[in-house]
């Protein structure tokens, strides 16, 4: 089988040992079954077993493994090792614009909160009808490309408006959640949510940067969810 | 006072559309400048002034001035809102900011009435 | 020296925030208890998340359907090793718990006529077990994401407490057996806490990690069975572990049978339909255990893709791509990660791998820990309650339907919720005390892992379980492999009581996480040989090489000596364990029985 050293540069720090952050160099074997930056860190670890990161499903869907890598905010799942090249370390850091708890691990709480304050739950004050609400497919169909949000924060952690006010912006993560809400036909609360967006920084902070669409590991497009929050705001006022 | 982080200023929308209207007629207005520099409204002091001086062309540059200094005052104020924190000199240099665009346009619509 | 235990008090404490334990939450705190919901990882990371086809229901949208034939359909996947009374009140209450699902804002495709999109799914039929029906409400292939955000922030709504990243050590029972809440570690800090409660809910979910290869994640380490069977709690029917037929070749992820459902094909490396001669009427569409089953046969056979011969291929390039594209999204994103080929144009290479886990701690229907007692076989552990995979109701048997494993979570969770709503709004009695050994259990390991020198390596340790596992254990099983495995089973064990971990810091400390996982998968990995060993027939996923089919024993299986349920007991000293047999519950609660007879498709 063949197998191949890869080398690392991580980013450290355990506020129970370190006095301050620092980088690691440490090399790692892998071989043709290890497919993912992610099943090379496994392997890290079994070397090193203080190397601190999350981890769960290793396929993309839970938003465990999100680290910054080469410089770009991404699922340690979903990258691939062949892309890296040879001869030059892959550098890891925990996501840029949240404090560090240790190591690769981040504390998200800033950016939950966030998520939390748009509301993220359908609101509809009619009484419940016995079978499902009905709802079309083309009404449905507006729901793609915001409901599959993982929650992974690579998005709001390379947005710099979010790094800049992380405790009034909402961020693109938050802000893709609320259109998902305002676009389904079944909510009620269309007014009171737009109501919760209309400020200078919650909402109007995000200066069409875009590199929320540039690193999702979904493929979602949180910009275009703003564009259209600001649409509906803009055909509620004239 | 609680020192908290207090956001729901509910404005926002007006700015937002207003930097982008703004930025629609100073792109027209640049537009028609370019168009005339091109047929030679540039070519001497006595054409350009001209030019300028044309009742249509008074008001347009005049609401051009206007929206440059409305469009400014909305992007300065982000700027101050972001880097300044304490909220008695961000009040104050939100002041300064919105008197001296007043007085730039002011001053502009007195140049381009002289003309 | 022994870590400080601080002690916090609850109503009730939810153990795992996945589609169960989030479930039982909304219960609990629209009903206004004080409830804690400790969780491993933030809420929505939970494996809930990954599930893919859909949740059973017949809601009968695209075609007549009926929770009775849903029961049967059941009752025949478990190889009627199910407890019929709990099937049928899974089956009878999956259409209100969908819909409930609906109107908290779950993200269902639709018909349309604007009902929720229903597909096809393995085992579910029509008019007891006439032709396939369309069963699966699925989101397309994200059922279980939309499922368990949609859950999550149902509890943001009900303002639920959530303790994120804690983990639950062990559970706290006193001398009468009563269960009084749990231990836990606040993960960045590594504090030691105890939930002191009125009511336990465990919902911490599988522990396919005891295979090496799984579809299941890195945190589903039966971290719920280790704690109950080191309190003394047995585990039933652990030899029965579904082999999911479609995770991708060598990655171990899942794709999902809604593929299937909608159409795809598995072929052999002629090109041959190959389950048309398995399972002439149901094809592809059979049950999961009996296409793993022919998938293997087929590569033992020589009949596998690939240099080594050793997968089949799902083919769904037949499909128009507007169709994969608009029901099976994730699965083309999938494919194209984890095994390198355009799901439109190429079929995708699978294998057999370990998925779910139909055994667990024994719960009756309502969510309550049941034991064999002085009296009964079902006697409750009063304040304990199990739902989702963690639990045995037993609705699944000997071999799970698809899509029932999230309506399952729903039920009974649901369930275990509202009946720990019931009991406690009934107690009018204060917190029974803690024992003076409450914490014991806790402090132990702690100290052990603190100071253990010379050990052996968490990591190591975990793959020679794995390995284990994988070898003696799997999807065709040998009477010789399973003695063997049983020995090489425990010595992994002595392994696993001195692990040792280089990092000793206090500050999210991931590798005493970890060790302390293994703890519980070991007891899991245990459990699952030693049961599989003793029982000498074969049922569902549980297919021996001394059991054959046999016209006196129809596919092996043995009713006479084997319709039972088996109980694993660790022993309370830690070195050993036992096993009991409990009658599995033919009657149901309305209708007849659904008599036993031989199971084909």
């Amino acid at each position: 089988m063949t197998t191949r050293t890869l080398q690392f540069k991580i980013y450290r720090y355990d506020p129970d040992q370190d006095r301050k952050p620092w980088m690691q160099d440490i090399a790692v074997e892998v071989d043709a079954a290890d497919r993912k930056l992610l099943d090379a860190m496994v392997k890290l670890k079994a070397v090193d077993d203080s190397l601190a990161f999350r981890r769960s499903c290793r396929e993309g869907v839970c938003g465990s493994d999100a680290l910054n890598i080469n410089g770009r905010n991404g699922l340690a799942c979903l990258a691939d090792l062949a892309g890296f090249p040879d001869g030059k370390p892959i550098v890891l850091r925990p996501l840029p614009g949240l404090p560090v708890i240790r190591d690769l691990i981040v504390d998200m709480t800033q950016f939950f909160k966030q998520y939390h304050s748009i509301r993220p739950y359908l609101i509809n004050n009619d009484p419940p009808p016995e079978r499902e609400r009905l709802q079309s497919p083309e009404d449905r169909e507006e729901l793609n490309g915001l409901y599959e949000c993982i929650l992974c924060a690579c998005c709001s952690t390379a947005c710099p408006s979010f790094w800049w006010n992380p405790d009034k912006f909402v961020g693109p993560a938050g802000l893709l959640a609320a259109y998902r809400f305002i676009a389904d036909t079944r909510d009620q609360a269309t007014g009171e949510r737009l109501d919760n967006l209309e400020d200078p920084y919650r909402l109007f902070r995000c200066h069409t940067i875009m590199n929320c669409i540039e690193v999702c590991p979904k493929g979602l497009n949180p910009t275009r969810a703003i564009g259209k929050i600001k649409d509906m705001m803009v055909r509620r006022a004239i | 006072m609680v020192k908290r982080k207090i956001v729901g200023a509910h404005y926002g929308l007006m700015d937002w559309l207003v930097q982008r209207i703004t930025g629609v007629v100073m792109a027209v207005y640049a537009l028609i400048v370019a168009v005339a520099l091109l047929m030679g409204a540039g070519a001497s002091a006595a054409s350009w002034q001209a030019f300028l001086s044309g009742g249509p062309m008074r008001f347009a540059t005049f609401i051009f001035v206007v929206s440059l200094c409305w469009h400014a005052w909305v992007g300065v104020r982000d700027i101050w809102m972001d880097y300044v924190q304490p909220a008695g000199i961000r009040l104050a240099l939100h002041t300064l900011t919105l008197v001296a665009l007043v007085g730039y346009a002011g001053w502009a619509a007195q140049i381009i009435w002289r003309l | 020296m022994k870590a400080k235990v601080t002690v916090r008090k609850f109503d009730a404490v939810i153990v795992g925030a996945g589609g169960a334990g989030l479930r039982a939450a909304i219960s609990l705190s629209e009903a206004g208890l004080k409830t804690a919901v400790l969780t491993k990882v933030f809420p929505t990371r939970s494996h809930t998340v990954a599930a893919q086809g859909g949740v059973a229901a017949s809601l009968g949208n695209s075609e007549e359907d009926h929770w009775h034939w849903h029961m049967y359909d059941t009752v025949k996947g478990s190889d009627w090793l199910g407890d019929q009374d709990a099937i049928e009140f899974m089956c009878k209450k999956a259409n209100e718990c969908v819909i409930e699902l609906e109107h908290y804002g779950m993200p269902f495709d639709r018909l349309d006529n604007g009902r929720i999109y229903q597909r096809p799914f393995g085992g579910h039929m029509s008019n007891f077990g006439e032709k396939p029906v369309r069963r699966s409400c699925a989101a397309a292939d994200r059922t279980g994401h939309a499922m368990l955000h949609a859950m999550y922030q149902r509890n943001l709504k009900a303002n639920t407490q959530f303790f994120v990243e804690w983990m639950a050590l062990d559970l706290i029972r006193d001398a009468e057996g009563e269960v009084l809440g749990v231990t836990a570690m606040e993960m960045e800090t590594g504090e030691i806490f105890a939930f002191h409660a009125k009511a336990t809910i465990f919902a911490t979910g599988g522990s396919g990690r005891i295979y090496r290869s799984s579809t299941n994640a890195f945190i589903n380490t039966g971290d719920g069975l280790g704690m109950a069977a080191r309190a003394g709690i047995p585990l039933e029917d652990m030899e029965f572990w579904q082999f999911h037929p479609t995770g991708v070749a060598g990655a171990g992820v899942l794709i999902t049978e809604g593929v299937r459902g909608e159409g795809g094909i598995l072929r052999n490396s002629a090109g041959e339909r190959f389950m048309e001669r398995y399972a002439p009427n149901a094809k592809d569409l059979a049950s999961r255990d009996v296409v793993s089953r022919a998938m293997v046969t087929e590569i033992n056979e020589g009949r596998g893709c690939g240099p080594n011969r050793d997968f089949v291929l799902l083919d769904i390039t037949h499909l128009p791509p507007e169709t994969i594209m608009k029901r099976l999204p994730g699965i083309h994103e999938i494919a194209l990660q984890f095994a390198g080929v355009d799901a439109l144009k190429e079929p995708i290479p699978v294998v057999p791998t370990c998925h779910y886990q139909m055994g667990g701690i024994p719960t009756n229907y309502h969510g309550q820990v049941v034991v064999p007692g002085k009296r009964t076989q079902n006697e409750i552990v009063p304040g304990f309650y199990a739902a989702g995979e963690c639990a045995c109701a037993s609705v699944h048997g000997a071999n799970r339907l698809g899509t029932n494993s999230l309506l399952d979570l729903l039920v009974f969770g649901k369930s275990a919720g509202e009946t720990a709503v019931d009991e406690l709004k009934k107690s009018t009695q204060a917190h029974k005390e803690l024992p003076a050994d409450a914490f014991d259990r806790t402090q132990e390991r702690l100290h052990r892992l603190n100071t253990q020198k010379d050990g052996a390596s968490v990591h190591e340790t975990h793959l020679a379980m794995q390995r284990t596992m994988q070898k003696h254990a799997g999807v065709f099983r040998f009477a010789d492999l399973l003695q063997e495995g049983v020995q090489r089973i425990i010595e992994v064990q002595r392994d696993v009581q001195r692990t040792e971990i280089r990092d000793k810091s206090k500050v999210f400390n991931t590798a005493r996480i970890e060790a302390l996982e293994l703890d519980n998968l070991i007891e899991v990995a245990v459990a699952t040989m030693v049961s599989a060993e003793a029982r000498k027939e074969s049922r569902g996923a549980h297919v021996r090489d001394d059991a054959p089919d046999t016209p006196e024993h129809p596919n092996g299986r043995d009713d006479t000596h084997w319709l039972k349920h088996t109980l694993w007991y660790k022993d309370p000293d830690g070195t050993g364990c036992r096993l009991d047999y409990k009658s599995v519950t033919l009657r149901p609660l309305t209708v007849d029985t659904i008599a036993l007879k031989k199971r084909a498709y």
